[in-house]
């Protein structure tokens, strides 16, 4: 335990020491901050409608916030998480491998699944803070509405499962590649494609369809985005981490095997 | 301390040690010598559990590598070929680092980084980032990270590469006082630093071992001849037959030609001066005598005679390891 904490710190403050971390919160908050803008913007813009649509039937409906807004903001997080999770795990072993400090780290009184955990720790600590900034933005909703705090948490706990997914695979391909461009290209290839496969799948019924719909991580957010836990997607989404970090771990021991 | 039994390592085909046997007793200090692409790299990297052995047994401190690899890490500081450093961290940052990693923390660590960095001469640039440091300076760090959990053993990768005349002598001498607490293997291309810091060598080429020794015993045993050099003004083909008639020659070999004058290696059997034999021999030709010159033989040309006899005994270098995969 403690030689994973070793680990995550070290890969925090390398995300920050270098230009990674302020490149990816920057553009975390202009992308998130312009699409939560236009979403308050149409919330508005309705909620304005239903007021006089009350005032001439003398009725008003409750608009719901979490509906409306807090759903769109989780699927515009996975979007944006995208292209920004890659950017985030590919240095991650290809760095390590290409200047060779790799070989401080596995000569060292470590196990390689606590090398593993480490950097995934300290991977995820930087996608957290960008879930907290995200959460900055979610309180001014606060004053205009009422959301529901559960449906919130939710919604959150379906964000850290689906950066989870993104983080632990990202991780993997990392260690495939000394390069860390190839290392990032292949990731939002692979997550862009997966998206895709979830997004089409959305119109189609029938066998591969639905398939396509089961492995694609986005559609799992679905139901938590509603403010529903649900045990499948939550199975689904931790299998996914699992079988990643067991697929890096096999990758690290066959670099040791082949180096 | 260390022993190594049987040690074979394959990259796919290429045999890059092959059938290695030694062990290093503790307080010992043993050099690894020999030609890039010899194996020296390879067998550290097996000694310190980075790359697993494909044949063979290595023990540590009575530590199997394979079955307890984490019992022998503690115990071992190793220095790689490219000192493991990160760029975005400075100095004090990598000694913590490091420290943490091998289980040393609190006021201890910032002891033994206090303690290494002076002995690594490291103490002027503590807040200095690794990437801006130079070659010698990134080496230094290196060891000093290497030393930061005053380990019982020490695998060191060419420890003096890339250093300073002045900070050669002080690494040597460091490594030459870690000894007897320390148990340590180094890797070299510098003959003298294995002369001098080395208890005993090993001479590997195409990842066979060679020789190995004492030092004093290698160059004992293996200088068997004299060279001396010698330049002629005449007929190359005839001087040098003319010269290796001369009793106590055992070969002569042209090194040089030019404008009438001939220079020539002439390697004659030990304890023979027969420089007064050639000089005559050459003069009672009528031919001009221009230079003549014994060469000692240094540790240096022992290391060139044994590795390139060795390796053309094999069919050289690369070639040899290719046909041994097969
Ligand atoms: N990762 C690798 N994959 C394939 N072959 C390798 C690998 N690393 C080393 N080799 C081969 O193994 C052999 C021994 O290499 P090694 O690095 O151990 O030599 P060395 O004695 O350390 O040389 P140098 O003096 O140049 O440091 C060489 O023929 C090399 O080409
Ligand atoms: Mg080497």
């Amino acid at each position: 335990m403690k030689n994973i904490w070793i680990i995550a710190r070290k890969e925090l403050a390398a995300y920050f020491h270098s230009p990674i971390a302020y490149i990816v919160l920057a553009m975390f908050t202009v992308l998130f901050g312009f699409i939560f803008y236009s979403n308050l913007r149409d919330f508005m813009m309705e909620q304005f409608l239903a007021a006089q649509y009350a005032q001439m039937y003398g009725q008003l409906t409750p608009l719901n916030v979490n509906e409306s807004v807090i759903r769109s903001l989780v699927y515009a997080i996975a979007v944006i998480c995208l292209f920004l999770m890659p950017m985030i795990t590919m240095r991650l072993f290809a760095e390590e491998k290409k200047t060779g400090t790799i070989e401080l780290l596995m000569t060292s009184p470590l196990t390689d699944l606590e090398i593993i955990l480490g950097k995934f720790l300290g991977a995820f600590l930087l996608y957290a803070s960008l879930l907290v900034l995200s959460l900055l933005y979610i309180l001014i909703l606060f004053l205009y509405g009422n959301p529901d705090g559960k449906a919130l948490i939710a919604a959150y706990l379906g964000l850290v499962l689906l950066g989870s997914c993104y983080l632990s695979l990202g991780l993997m391909l990392s260690t495939l590649t000394r390069n860390q461009v190839i290392a990032g290209s292949l990731g939002f290839g692979l997550f862009f494609m997966l998206y895709l496969i979830g997004w089409a799948s959305s119109y189609s019924t029938g066998q591969l369809g639905q398939l396509a719909n089961y492995i694609s991580f986005t559609t799992h957010i679905d139901n938590f985005s509603k403010g529903v836990i649900d045990l499948r997607d939550t199975v689904y989404y931790l299998s996914v981490i699992g079988l990643s970090l067991f697929l890096t771990a096999r990758s690290v021991e066959s670099v040791r095997w082949r180096a | 301390m260390i022993e190594v039994q049987g040690l074979t390592k394959r990259y796919g085909r290429t045999v890059a040690v092959q059938d290695v046997s030694f062990s290093v007793k503790k307080g010992e200090i043993l050099g690894f010598l020999g030609p890039n692409g010899a194996g020296k790299t390879t067998t550290m990297r097996v000694l310190t559990g980075f790359l697993p052995p494909t044949l063979g047994k290595v023990t540590v401190a009575g530590y199997d590598v394979m079955q307890e690899p984490l019992e022998v890490k503690r115990r071992i500081g190793y220095l790689p070929e490219t000192p493991p450093l990160y760029p975005d961290m400075r100095v004090m940052e990598m000694l913590a680092f490091a420290g943490r990693l091998k289980g040393v923390s609190g006021n201890q660590l910032k002891q033994r980084i206090a303690e290494v960095s002076e002995k690594t001469a490291l103490s002027d640039v503590p807040r200095k980032l690794i990437g801006h440091l130079s070659k010698g300076y990134r080496q230094r760090v290196g060891l000093a990270a290497a030393l930061i959990h005053n380990p019982e053993v020490l695998v060191l990768d060419e420890p003096t590469a890339g250093l300073d005349p002045k900070q050669i002598i002080e690494t040597r001498k460091l490594i030459t006082s870690l000894a007897g607490e320390h148990t340590i293997i180094l890797s070299t291309h510098i003959l003298p630093e294995a002369a001098n810091t080395c208890g005993r060598v090993m001479i590997i080429n195409a990842g066979k071992v060679v020789a190995e020794d004492t030092p004093e015993n290698l160059t004992a045993r293996l200088q068997g001849y004299e060279t001396m050099n010698l330049v002629v003004e005449g007929p190359e083909a005839e001087v040098r037959e003319r010269l290796s008639r001369v009793t106590g020659v055992s070969r002569v070999s042209p090194s040089q030609a030019g404008n009438g004058r001939v220079a020539f290696a002439v390697q004659t059997v030990k304890g023979q001066d027969v420089r007064k034999e050639l000089a005559r021999a050459v003069v009672e030709s009528g031919w001009g005598l221009l230079e003549l010159r014994p060469v000692g033989l240094s540790l240096e040309e022992i290391f060139l005679k044994l590795t390139t006899t060795e390796s053309a005994d094999d069919n050289a270098g690369e070639n040899s390891k290719e046909t041994a995969a097969s």
